[in-house]
């Protein structure tokens, strides 16, 4: 017998088997965390084979986007905003999911997505397409990848002052356009997803790709 | 009497149009492959996927953030000090996580969906590019790529996420900020690739 299963024999012996229910569950945390990771693989996988099948990882056809000549960009992103929307609010009202809304902060919102729409023009890939580049083998997204990794850290760098400045301009929390308009979500939606599925349609009868 | 250098001028004013047109040739986006399967069916089984991560993984599909925990997680192998006095990195913490791993399966994904279809690029030069540009415009093209992913990333983190944390996830929840990044995403785009290529 090793020292280890001596001390746990001993262990054993001293203390009687303590009901079931007692017992410590097994450091779920990290376990939980674990799995998590693994889910994360196993969603990306899925998420990759499809921006690489809508052919979204293309640069030909993410420059054609913003040259609006060919709309397969908006075709895939407006269908997953209405299939999205119903199902996470479907889910969210049978209480299956908590939602994750994006704090609106007007400044920072038009600043930053501008300046993200300058390297969305010079790269072409954005920061999930250009994974889907890499994958597809195009190489000059590897550089991309390096670039967005560089103007991560610069951010951090700024982070402090910004917090103080431009997050503070505008700045209105979690406001949705349900709010806006002084409606709840789900009647909103009720309007605004055949809004949306009318544009899909104009889209798909008036453009060639 | 015309000397040697307006005659020069001269020739290239002529031939400048031709020049331009000849690179011109093959800078049509629509001369190119288009996407395997429909973008309706892409885009369902993209919202699909949304509520899948939220159900299972508590979490919106996002991609920027997985790059910030990288520059972090570089930043304390270098400056280990530095980077921990950081407001971003102290509000979030650099480390291999669910972002993470995500964007990792993205590429594989990728990979997989690629080589099924015999899509595989293993190319430094797009095509359209190399005829907007020329074949030995590689360090443009890096140059650009490089520059264009550092806007991007600070961009994404000041506005709050990127075309699918944004543009998807955030788009599709309604929220206000969202909608408004989503549209200046790609006014920016346009702004920048319209001259590079149309003008």
């Amino acid at each position: 017998m090793t020292p280890k299963e001596l001390v746990q024999e001993s262990i054993a012996v001293a203390e009687p088997p303590l009901p079931k229910a007692d017992l410590p569950k097994p450091s779920p945390p990290e376990k939980l965390q674990a799995t998590q990771l693994v889910l994360g693989v196993l969603l990306g996988i899925v998420f990759g084979v499809l921006l690489q099948k809508g052919g979204v990882a293309k640069y030909h056809i993410l420059i054609g986007a913003l040259l609006l000549e060919d709309f397969t960009v908006m075709k895939v992103m407006l269908t997953a905003i209405v299939v999205g929307m119903v199902g996470v609010l479907t889910l969210h009202h049978w209480g299956l999911i908590q939602l994750h809304i994006k704090p609106t902060r007007y400044a920072a919102n038009i600043i930053g997505g501008l300046l993200f729409g300058v390297g969305f023009g010079l790269m072409a890939y954005c920061p999930g397409t250009g994974a889907a580049a890499v994958g597809q083998g195009n190489f000059d997204a590897l550089f991309g990848v390096v670039g967005l990794v560089a103007g991560s850290y610069l951010f951090a760098e700024a982070s402090g002052v910004l917090q103080r400045t431009v997050n503070t301009w505008g700045d209105r929390g979690k406001i949705t356009l349900a709010d806006l308009f002084h409606v709840r979500r789900v009647p909103f939606a009720a309007v605004f997803v055949p809004v949306l599925v009318l544009v899909l349609v104009a889209l798909e009868m008036f453009t060639t790709r | 009497m015309l000397t040697l250098r307006t005659y020069a001028v001269l020739l290239a004013l002529v031939l400048m149009p031709a020049v331009a047109q000849a690179r011109s040739e093959g800078t049509d986006p629509l001369s190119y492959s288009g996407p395997a399967w429909s973008p309706y069916v892409v885009g369902a089984l993209i919202g699909v996927l949304v509520c899948l991560t939220l159900l299972l993984s508590n979490k919106p599909v996002g991609a920027s953030t997985a790059y910030a925990r990288v520059a972090g997680m570089l930043g304390k192998l270098v400056a280990p000090r530095h980077t921990e006095s950081l407001k971003y990195f102290q509000d979030e913490k650099p480390k291999v996580d669910w972002e993470v791993m995500f964007v990792l399966g993205a590429v594989g994904g990728a990979f997989l969906a690629a080589w099924h279809g015999s899509e595989l690029t293993g190319e430094w030069l797009p095509p359209m590019w190399t005829a907007r540009f020329g074949a030995n415009s590689l360090p443009l093209r890096l140059a650009t790529v490089f520059g264009g992913g550092a806007f991007m990333a600070f961009g994404a983190r000041m506005a709050g996420g990127c075309t699918s944390g944004h543009g998807i996830s955030g788009a599709l929840q309604l929220s206000v900020g969202s909608w408004i990044a989503l549209i200046c995403f790609f006014l920016g785009g346009m702004a920048v690739a319209l001259p590079m290529y149309r003008l």
